[in-house]
């Protein structure tokens, strides 16, 4: 089973959180999962509408105190 | 203290010059050695190649010689490093060349990567080299209406560029008088029209103003070149009579082969600068893995923070200063408007309005920028 990627993109505004999710999830492997950590309040709902329109897989998707965690699995 | 320097563009040649002038009384003192490697005797200022693109600035003025642009205590060779063995404190060169240091910095920075997407390289423009530049205003000489293409490769350096690039294309057709004639259609790969959410605000009701059309969520993902049609990677497509691409960028391929970092992307601090597990190799502008833009503007800032503390560990032996993130942008809007986006690691950007003044501050700049290099500005 392979390890989980942490990709920090706490408080950057650009590229922002979900053009560094893209750019890690093209050097990922088929299987590999992902976490996002983001504080930018619209990657809860960017991300998700991202993933299901390429086809990955949403994991999990929580906030912790000021930091969302999300996590995606490359399907394809 | 032997200070080893390798590139010589944006961020690796103010790194060299602002440590020069702080060390001065160290390099006469032959208590410090600064040495500047680059794979170029040439240093381009990359932002000038979309004026290439559009016949507003020749070539030749994009570059100097490397050397006129460093201070004299500064040793220079154009000599590629091949080997980083950071174990050993040494990197070898082309020439076979051996480079000892006691810190080094790496300012490598990225190259363009068209051929990572089928059909792109050969069914699409680009300013992002001299050639493809003088290509791209041939062939927008010769266009004379149809449908134009923009497209965005993740990630790309100069993050602003997609939006400078349609307002050209606009403002150029328009002058030319074949506006009505072409449709242009902008394609992005997140689900709004730029990264920065306040560049996205301002720019939507611009593109609406003038006619111009988006797509978002169209990370490109092929090119039909002989049908002219481009698909991407979430399922939609465009046939297109132009097709305007702002590439795919890696890192530079000796990062990659010395296993530096994943695409030659650099694992670095994001607030001291310094390679992940080597406190004595630092890493400046796009050879960077940090979530931050890939522009001379971000190179430039995260150079004076690494001089500033190279320069205070020769003399006090800590650094004594972190990078904040900062970044500053300027925003063509077409051939006679401009903005900027300012923006840190806790302040976002606060877009005004674009105005000519920002535009003939942004033309002055393009001959500033050689001041900037000098690490004068």
């Amino acid at each position: 089973m392979s390890e989980t990627k942490i990709i920090d993109a706490c408080n950057t505004y650009c590229p922002g959180p979900l053009m560094e999710l893209i750019t890690y999830m093209k050097q990922a492997d088929v299987g590999d999962t992902l976490e996002l950590l983001s504080t930018d309040s619209g990657t809860a709902n960017d991300v998700p509408e991202w993933v299901n329109k390429i086809g990955h897989e949403m994991g999990s998707s929580e906030k912790v105190g000021d930091i969302w965690h999300i996590k995606v699995r490359k399907a394809k | 203290m032997r200070i080893l320097v390798v590139g010589g563009g944006t961020g690796g040649t103010i790194v060299a010059n602002n440590l020069a002038r702080r060390l001065a009384p160290e390099i006469r003192a032959r208590k410090a050695r600064i040495t500047l490697l680059s794979a170029s005797d040439q240093h381009m200022y990359q932002p000038g190649l979309l004026y290439v693109a559009f016949g507003q600035m020749m070539p030749d003025e994009l570059y100097r010689d490397e050397a006129s642009l460093l201070e004299t205590g500064i040793k220079f060779h154009v000599d590629p490093v091949e080997k980083f063995e950071l174990d050993q404190n040494r990197v070898r060169t082309k020439s076979g060349e051996v480079y000892d240091y006691d810190i080094l910095v790496i300012a490598t920075g990225s190259r363009t990567m068209s051929r990572e997407v089928p059909g792109l390289q050969e069914g699409a423009e680009t300013f992002y080299t001299e050639k493809g530049a003088v290509k791209m205003f041939k062939s927008l000489r010769n266009f004379q209406g149809g449908k134009v293409a923009i497209v965005v490769g993740v990630p790309h350096k100069c993050p602003i560029a997609p939006v400078e690039v349609t307002f050209a294309l606009h403002d150029y057709f328009k002058m030319r008088g074949i506006r009505d004639k072409v449709e242009i259609k902008y394609h992005y790969p997140i689900n709004r029209i730029h990264s920065i959410e306040n560049v996205a605000i301002w720019a939507k009701p611009e593109f609406e103003r003038m006619g111009i059309k988006y797509e978002t969520l169209f990370n490109v993902d092929e090119v039909d070149v002989e049908n002219k049609v481009v698909k991407s990677m979430e399922g939609s497509e465009y046939k297109f009579d132009m097709l305007v691409s702002i590439p795919e960028h890696h890192g530079m391929e000796v990062i990659e082969k010395n296993k530096l970092g994943q695409n030659g992307w650099i694992p670095t601090d994001r607030y001291q600068l310094t390679m992940d597990g080597h406190d004595n190799v630092y890493v400046v502008g796009d050879t960077t893995n940090l979530p931050v833009s890939k522009t001379g503007s971000a190179a430039h800032f995260e150079a004076e923070v690494i001089a500033e503390n190279i320069a205070s560990i020769v003399k006090i032996g800590t650094p004594v200063t972190e990078y904040d993130g900062k970044v500053y942008c300027f925003i063509e809007a077409g051939r006679d408007k401009a903005t900027y986006a300012m923006f840190d690691y806790l302040n976002p950007p606060n877009l005004r309005a674009a105005n000519k003044p920002m535009h003939w501050f942004k033309m002055s700049y393009n001959k500033m920028y050689w001041t900037t290099v000098r690490g004068l500005l």
